[in-house]
């Protein structure tokens, strides 16, 4: 190619930037760049650790913003908009981008500035965003990022001429080291200071919306600037003859994904454990400060345990978010995501939707917001509903109690496996069963894509950087704690009100244990009691509660007082009941942050109710099938 | 059983599979003609750098044998064999790595 844009491919002369807004100061600046520039690096960078994540309205496009106070203007807001590719509105994350940049997403400052981020290596492909972003007309710097490893691997590229052909400032910088970002400040205080000043050159932009132009204008914009690519790097493609090897691919897959787990739930679990025994210490300290009145009960009894019960997975939940936060900034999920999409693809997902349904084993709510990376959104939401059925660590003491307290202990299978365990096994079997046939029960109906494309990028190889795994965990772990944290809290507060009405009434003369009694006939079926009842209730906050709840209960009848809580269920429930509960809590959706977070993912109410309606009827419909079978037979 | 046009039908089929991206084995470089896929995913792999005249080379396959790797503009993308078999190339002879 000798020349830039030829006039068969319909380039379109267009004048240079001029703000479309009234000339002045700057107050929002967008950011913008493909998937892998190393954007979100970028947005750390500048924005610090004040940063405001939330859903757009009316799409499930998350929306980070923040001052831009790592360069020194805090007065200057910055908004980070979705990875993309072009502003062909063919994805919803590109319709968002279009409409932040146009101004037209309501609640959403219109920018005043363009921050245009391109990976400096493969800058021939990264140009094709700037036709249209500089279409725009707005005043836009661009940025070269990784400008270090250009260096390094003997790449080149001309700011100078490329700011002549592209109209606008151009700059290097590097968003993991931090260089550069003075080029910023300057570019803003420009912009600020003087009113906007005509450019005097005039822009040839391809025509909008026709890939194939772009590729021309960017391919004709490289070679004019004597844009040298770097070479690329070896040992990406030497690691991924090893992690992608046959035999050894697979293997090395597996003992990630066994390391993960063990990690969350050798490290993590006892984390939990002793963040939960200082929660409740601290519970126990405050309490009689509060003197023994209904505002203490409501305090600590209600709200403090409640939010202790959410809190108490944190730990977890953040192990996980480091792990996946790791794989992914290392460039190896996507890797992952090859291997497993073969296995992922016979229910109907792609290889995308493995490390979420992986990390639902720990906990549903990092799973479920840890499935923005699949881009098809019926995919998407198919994990996000079926996320909950694998068996999550707050299914864990219900299920102890229950094989301790029903199963003998005795051996089937030499000395390392027993009844007990395989009673676990199957229940944690259960689960896995249940989420892939639902997965592949929605893709062939309701959430049926007629052409999904599995289009996968394979980054290269990186040292993730402290700084960024450490800003993404805290992110993660705000969205939990707020989305969760407060429908927990509404949801605590009403429980409690209804187990303490009548005041000075015990549990079972309370609201709550009225309803318990009033749905007895329903889950009569099942196996369970009244007691059940309650504690299916209470267990709506999150699954561990009931147990809490059974423990109160057996306590305070007369009939089982003296006696432990496992042998006051073995006194009160059938085998077939006992079962009949642990495969009902296998199934059932006991979960309000869940719920919330579903709710905050799908920015709808409808799948979360779906959610909630069809796992509490297949779990109705199992543990009756349960207890049948096992009263029968047994 | 006519035998002229079981040959004739084979030797179509053939041209038909060298000109299908997915059928080029691993190593093999070639030039894409077009994309026989629907708007919003044709559009998207061409902002990807699936663009007509953009050589491609093919790094590897998935441990499974699909997805494939494929190297463009600098770029690794992986696809499955269902959609690369609609990218329609020009093998180059000279492309061995």
């Amino acid at each position: 190619m000798n020349d830039c844009c030829p006039t068969d491919t319909g380039a379109a002369l267009l004048d240079a930037p001029v703000s479309p807004r009234a000339p002045g100061r700057i107050r929002t600046v967008a950011l913008v760049g493909p998937p892998n520039s190393g954007k979100s690096t970028l947005f750390n960078r500048l924005t610090g650790l004040r940063q405001k994540v939330a859903n757009y309205p009316g799409v499930t496009v998350e929306q980070h913003f923040g001052k831009l106070s790592g360069i020194g203007r805090s007065d200057l807001i910055l908004i980070d908009l979705p990875g993309i590719y072009s502003l062909d509105s063919y994805s919803e994350d590109a319709r968002v981008a279009v409409n932040v940049l146009h101004g037209a997403m309501p609640g959403t400052p219109a920018p005043d500035a363009v921050l245009l981020v391109l990976d400096s290596l493969h800058l021939r492909r990264q140009l094709m965003l700037a036709a249209p972003v500089l279409s725009l007309g707005l005043p836009t710097l661009v940025l070269l990022n990784m400008s270090d490893l250009m260096a390094t691997r003997g790449g080149e590229a001309d700011t100078l001429a490329l700011a002549k052909e592209l109209g606008v400032p151009v700059a290097k910088i590097s968003a993991t080291r931090g260089t550069g970002l003075d080029a910023i400040s300057h570019f803003l205080d420009s912009k600020s200071d003087a009113p906007q000043a005509h450019h005097a050159t005039r822009l040839e932009l391809p025509v909008v919306g026709n890939a194939r132009s772009y590729r021309q204008w960017a391919t004709g914009i490289s070679t004019r600037t004597k844009y040298k690519a770097p070479l690329s790097s070896e040992w990406t493609r030497k690691l991924d003859e090893f992690l992608l090897h046959r035999v050894w691919g697979p293997l090395l897959f597996l003992v990630v994904v066994i390391a993960v787990f063990q990690v969350v739930f050798t490290i993590g679990q006892p984390l939990s454990d002793g963040f939960g025994d200082i929660l409740k210490a601290t519970g126990d300290k405050i309490g009689p400060y509060l003197g023994h009145s209904w505002v203490e009960s409501l305090l600590i009894d209600g709200i403090w345990k409640g939010v202790a019960s959410v809190l108490v997975f944190l730990p977890q939940i953040l192990l996980l978010f480091l792990f996946i936060g790791v794989l992914e900034d290392s460039g190896y999920l996507a890797r992952a995501a090859l291997i497993a999409d073969r296995v992922m693809r016979s229910i109907g997902l792609n290889g995308k939707a493995f490390i979420p349904l992986l990390s639902a084993y720990a906990c549903a709510v990092p799973a479920i917001m840890a499935t923005r990376t699949i881009e098809n959104k019926r995919d998407r939401f198919a994990t996000i509903l079926v996320a909950p059925f694998m068996t999550c660590s707050a299914r864990l003491p219900i299920y102890i109690l229950m094989i301790a307290a029903f199963i003998p202990n005795r051996r089937i299978l030499g000395d390392f496996f027993g009844m007990r365990a395989a009673v676990m096994l199957s229940l944690y079997l259960l689960g896995f069963l249940a989420a892939f046939g639902t997965a592949w029960l929605l893709k062939s109906s309701i959430l049926k894509t007629a052409s999904a494309p599995f289009i996968l990028e394979l980054p290269q190889y990186r040292l993730p950087t402290v700084r960024s795994l450490g800003l993404r965990v805290m992110d993660r772990g705000k969205v939990f704690l707020k989305q969760a944290g407060t429908i927990i809290l509404c949801v605590t507060v009403v429980l409690w009100i209804l187990s303490h009405v009548p005041f000075h009434s015990d549990l079972p003369q309370s609201v709550i244990g009225h309803v318990g009694r009033w749905i007895e006939p329903v889950i009569r079926p099942l196996g369970f009691n009244w007691k059940i009842g309650i504690g299916l209730l209470s267990s709506i906050v999150a699954r561990e509660v009931i147990v809490g709840t059974l423990g109160t209960l057996y306590g305070a009848d007369p009939a089982t007082q003296s006696l432990g809580l496992q042998a006051a269920l073995r006194h009160d429930l059938t085998l077939g009941g006992a079962m009949a509960l642990v495969v009902f809590f296998a199934f059932a959706m006991q979960c309000t942050s869940t719920l919330a977070i579903v709710r905050r993912e799908t920015n709808s109410w409808k799948w979360p109710a779906l959610q909630f309606g069809y796992m509490s009827a297949l779990a109705y419909a199992a543990a009756f099938a349960t207890n049948q079978i096992i009263t029968h037979l047994f | 059983m006519n035998h002229g046009r079981w040959i004739s039908h084979q030797i179509h089929a053939d041209v038909k599979k060298l000109n299908a991206l997915s059928e080029l084995s691993v190593g093999t470089a070639a030039v894409v003609e077009s994309l026989d896929l629907p708007d919003e995913i044709g559009h998207q792999l061409m902002h990807m750098g699936f663009t007509p005249e953009a050589r491609v080379v093919v790094i590897r396959r998935a441990p499974a044998g699909d997805p494939t790797v494929y190297s463009i503009d600098g770029f690794e993308i992986a696809l499955r064999r269902e959609t690369a078999r609609f990218i329609r190339v020009r093998p180059q002879q000279d492309g061995r790595q």
